[in-house]
């Protein structure tokens, strides 16, 4: 015998195997078992899958007792009654009232006990003949057919054959129904399998087999490994804010400091103090959100916002020609959603103002520009910021800080471009090379920020790099995600499958 | 930023060399444009908007061609004196003060070069004349015009003239509101009393700037061969420079260049001034900047590259270059010509010591705490609509509106985070539960004594969504989180719109409410179409920050 199929059997295909008999019905085997149906038959197909049994399934006609059937068997077939009320010859009338025959009964009962010279009919009257007698005592064959229900037909002996059609044409006395049946043949390899000791094999570990050592005499059963169990949910972050954390390691690494800030702003941060003159197109309602109500903060200290009035008009201290216009405080005060977080490095230069020391300082923050929605543009977007503050900081820094970052978010060949913006000089769109598509892909700004933005709020002139490339480009790719929609759709299937940041 | 299409063979003609298509590529987008597209008739590139001066074919080649090496150093324009003046009234004082005016002489216009005179008239409107506000341009036939010309402001009432494409003359008023270029441009006008006009030595209105130009004495045909042109504007160095870009266009397609007197009464300015700025060369400076080590040669033969002229150690700026407003823009013009594919880049070593926020630390703490308990974390907009904060969750809290709103989904800044979530779980119907989510997220409300008047703040909520939910569940939640942070708390019984009477209280820590719990009403739960019950939480998270 093979042990390793002996070894594969379930706890249900143990437990049935020694009640199956040869040939035997389904129905029958269930009744021993006295497991459900659907385990039940599972065992038996894993069975038949390791070809210990053959499962046939066979259509049969089952003969049960009709309504009426059930009635004669207990009270009796009308011959039975008729027979009976014949103590003395009686009118056909009289006999129908007396036992309560229908006219179709009467008319069947006085055929059958004719035929079979049980009655003698003579001027209407019915009497009792001898052999009617003898059948005081004894069933008649249709009585004994009854009781030997339900039977299949193909069981019927040939004798039985006619008593059942004739009691088939009578109303309501049988039933037959086609019904499908399963059998079970049991092949060698089953037979072999019932002389073996088969009970000694546990589903699961328990903690009282260990308790008890019986787990000793007990066999484990091996496990269909390849077995589909299904998949678990877990509890995860946002895809966005997994690649975020690792950005912002990233730069912690490289020793930069944090900085964060409010999203609603002064245009005074978002712009001014950025050197983008107050009639500068990307300041327009098409571009920026402003706020309508509270729709004007407050400007800081007096001597900061004039000596960037002054930088605005003709360039104030910083030898700079200046945007040549009048410059306007109130247009300063309106309040925006930031469009950019270069607004917290124009801060977080403010506050350096007497600090000596060089500062390398990063953000990377949720801006808002008034986009409408499609697959490449969102309202709503994150953006990694850094500046870096030193005397000796200079443009080949400036790439070397980024390409750093850039090859730690897993593009290893950047290009750099000659670009605009209006507070950086040395201005550079980067470009990633894909290894995949093997094309450009632009990514994002970056510059030195000019005299005109850093001595105001500095108070000296230092070189400082800066960027801001949007994020969510950077991080898409790593999740094949073609719509930027995608990002914040919080379909709960994509949160759940997405793929985890592992970088 | 302005797209502007080149005729390729004008353009190769113009530069004075024939590059193969890739190497035109490569050269284009290194120089500082944003190339679109190039085929065998056409470019198409984006000039950036700090060089207006490379909106015009002409303009475009010549910067190119030094670049390439084919003409370098400063390009010499002759102006001819034409005595012929301008003479401004002192009426424009407070509407448009300024101008700035020449005479080009010996034009040939063809269907093309009219196209290409409109086309860099319309682009420098757009970007350095800032949709006309800071500066105006008009280019009109001289032999249609006597001089001398003024520039004056009348009342709306007292102009009346046939303005382009219109058959007949109109009075201003008429002209800002039926003429599809005056409905554009009438804000510019709004609050002004008198309009600024040019007229000629006939009393013929030549303009309205900033609006629109004459039919009869405004428009450049074929025959033209001479050209007055007028900047209009707030500020005469901008005008002058605007003029020069034009000018020099101009007389890259062979006109000659003459200068008028402007005559503002007490002084006197003649335009176009095409005499080079001057700035010392400051070497140091660039290199320092650039972490470069070039000599001063070096940097004289990059210089000459990008259209400058350096005389011993006097850097002379063309007159049409608007960007150079500080010695660092020279340093950025010298990275160009240095080429940014040869700079070696390098990490200096500056010791800085690396420092994380401790809010957004604290709220990293937070969430790591939830992922444990299984929960996923969802990241919606800012940006949403008072239906959603509002109307569906059964509440009416004041909310920070948007002046320039996208559309009625994009309304308002939110201010509170369990609506956001709750929406995400209206969207998510068709998928499996339980879903149980939370997010820290930014909110926002109006508060005086912040910079703009807004109080922003984190706060963490937290939904849990299946059909057997419920508040003891979510209290399990609570109570392991603040286990974890060691902060005790109460819930106290209170009343919220929001949710099942009897199944809501505040949070309250050290005697502060810091969030509310309960299980949302069903009202709210049909509003966002649920069919599960929903237990949800909002806490501050700035709060409770404090105590830990």
């Amino acid at each position: 015998m093979n042990s390793e199929l002996i070894d594969s059997l379930h706890p249900l295909e143990r437990k049935i195997i020694p009640l199956i008999t040869q040939n035997m019905n389904f129905n029958t085997l269930l009744e021993k078992t006295g497991m459900g149906e659907v385990e039940s038959l599972r065992a038996l197909q894993w069975l038949e899958k390791k070809k210990a049994l053959i499962l046939h399934r066979d259509v049969i006609e089952v003969i049960s007792l009709g309504k009426n059937g059930k009635e004669y068997l207990q009270q009796g077939l009308p011959e039975r009654k008729f027979l009976k009320v014949l103590l003395t010859p009686l009118l056909l009338t009289d006999v129908q009232t007396k036992i309560n025959l229908s006219k179709e009964e009467l008319n069947v009962s006085l055929g059958v006990l004719k035929r079979r010279k049980l009655i003698d009919l003579e001027k209407g009257k019915a009497s009792i003949t001898q052999q009617g007698k003898n059948f005081f005592k004894k069933d008649f064959p249709e009585e004994i057919f009854l009781k030997s229900l339900p039977t299949e037909t193909k069981n019927l002996k040939e004798e039985e054959l006619s008593i059942f059609k004739e009691l088939l044409e009578r109303k309501d006395i049988l039933q037959v129904d086609i019904r499908k049946v399963r059998k079970i043949e049991l092949t060698d390899i089953g037979k072999q399998l019932q002389a073996q000791k088969l009970d000694n094999v546990m589903n699961k570990l328990t903690p009282s087999m260990l308790k008890t050592g019986s787990w000793k005499n007990t066999i484990l059963r091996p496990y269909d490994l390849e077995q589909d169990v299904g998949k678990r949910h877990y509890g995860k972050r946002h895809f966005v804010n997994q690649s975020i954390a690792y950005a912002r390691r990233v730069w912690l690494d490289m020793g930069f400091k944090e900085m964060t800030g409010t999203y609603t702003q002064t245009s005074f941060w978002n712009f001014d103090a950025l050197f983008t003159a107050q009639d500068h197109p990307v300041r327009d309602l098409q571009d920026t959100f402003y706020i309508e109500h509270p729709s004007n903060g407050k400007l800081p200290n007096k001597q900061l916002v004039n000596s960037i009035k002054k930088v605005h008009e003709y360039g104030g201290n910083t030898k700079s020609l200046g945007w040549r216009y009048k410059w306007d405080p109130k247009a300063a005060s309106r309040n925006v959603l930031r469009t950019h977080t270069t607004c917290l490095s124009a801060k977080t230069l403010y506050s350096l103002r007497n600090s000596n020391s060089s500062a390398k300082f990063f953000a990377l923050g949720k801006n808002f520009r008034n986009e409408t929605i499609d697959w490449g543009h969102l309202f709503e977007f994150n953006q990694t910021e850094g500046i870096v503050i030193d005397p000796s900081a200079n443009f080949r820094d400036l790439l070397g800080y980024l390409k750093q970052f850039m090859k730690k978010m897993g593009y290893k060949k950047v290009r750099f471009r000659p670009a605009y913006f209006p507070y950086t000089f040395c201005s550079t769109e980067f470009d990633v090379f894909h290894p995949v598509h093997k094309k450009w892909i632009e990514l994002g700004g970056a510059g030195m920020l000019r005299p005109e933005v850093v001595i105001p709020l500095l108070g000296k002139d230092i070189p400082v790099l800066a960027w801001g490339p949007g994020f969510d480009r950077i991080m898409t790719d790593y999740y094949k995600i073609n719509d930027l929609r995608d990002i914040y759709k919080n379909d709960i299937k994509q949160l759940r499958e997405t793929k985890v940041w592992l970088k | 930023m302005p797209t502007i299409t080149l005729n390729r063979k004008v353009f190769e003609r113009l530069v004075g060399k024939k590059l193969p298509t890739e190497k035109l590529k490569d050269r284009i987008s290194m120089l500082g444009t944003d190339l679109e597209k190039v085929t065998d008739n056409e470019i198409i590139v984006e000039v950036f908007p700090n060089r207006p001066d490379m909106l015009s074919e002409q303009g475009f080649a010549r910067a190119f061609s030094s670049f390439i090496g084919v003409k370098k150093g400063l390009r010499k324009y002759k102006v001819r004196e034409s005595n012929e003046q301008v003479i401004v009234h002192p009426q424009v004082k407070n509407i448009r003060p300024f101008t700035a005016c020449a005479i080009v002489k010996n034009l040939k216009f063809t269907d093309e070069s009219i196209r290409e005179i409109v086309q860099i008239q319309e682009k420098l409107h757009i970007t350095y004349g800032r949709n006309r506000k800071r500066c105006a341009i008009g280019v009109y036939p001289l032999d249609k015009i006597s001089l001398p010309i003024h520039y004056t402001a009348k009342k709306p009432s007292e102009i009346k003239f046939q303005p382009l494409d219109k058959d007949k003359e109109l009075k201003a008023d008429e002209i800002l509101k039926l003429h599809p270029t005056g409905i554009e441009y009438a804000h510019l006008l709004k609050d002004a009393v008198l309009f600024p006009i040019f007229h000629d030595s006939r009393d013929n209105i030549l303009s309205m700037p900033p609006i629109i130009n004459s039919e009869t004495a405004g428009k450049i045909t074929e025959d033209t061969k001479d050209v007055f042109v007028e900047c209009s504007g707030h500020d005469l160095t901008v005008l002058e420079i605007c003029l020069n870009i034009i000018v020099t266009a101009l007389a890259d397609m062979g006109g000659d260049i003459y200068s008028m007197k402007i005559n503002y009464g007490s002084k006197q300015v003649i335009t176009p001034n095409l005499t080079p700025r001057k700035i010392k060369m400051d070497s140091s400076y660039y290199n320092k900047l650039l972490g470069l080590n070039l000599s001063n040669s070096q940097i004289k033969s990059f210089l000459l590259r990008m259209g400058y002229d350096v005389q011993g150690s006097t850097i002379l700026i063309p007159a049409y270059r608007a960007d150079i407003l500080h010695q660092v823009d020279i340093a950025g013009d010298i990275a160009i010509a240095y080429g940014y594919e040869n700079f070696k880049e390098k990490i200096p070593d500056v010791a800085t010591i690396a420092e994380e926020d401790s809010l957004e630390n604290f709220k990293e703490k937070v969430i790591t705490i939830l992922l444990g308990l299984g929960f996923l974390e969802t990241s919606t907009y800012h940006i949403t609509s008072e239906t959603i904060q509002n109307e569906k969750m059964n509440n009416k809290f004041p909310l920070i509106k948007l002046s320039n709103a996208l559309s009625q989904e994009f309304t308002v800044i939110r201010s509170k985070m369990l609506p956001c979530l709750m929406q995400v779980l209206s969207e998510n119907l068709h998928h499996e539960y339980p879903q149980n989510l939370c997010e820290i997220g930014r909110v926002f409300k109006e508060e005086k004594t912040t910079e703009t008047g807004i109080n922003e703040n984190e706060n963490l909520a937290i939904v849990i969504a299946h059909g057997n939910s419920d508040f003891s569940e979510l209290k399990k939640v609570l109570s392991t989180l603040m286990s974890a942070l060691s902060i005790k708390y109460i819930i106290k019984p209170t009343v919220h719109n929001s949710f099942i009477k009897g199944r809501v209280g505040n949070i309250i820590i050290n005697k502060k409410e810091l969030g509310y719990i309960g299980e949302l009403h069903p009202q709210v739960l049909t509003n966002f179409n649920l069919g599960v019950p929903v237990a949800a939480l909002e806490l501050n998270i700035n709060e409770l920050f404090k105590l830990v």
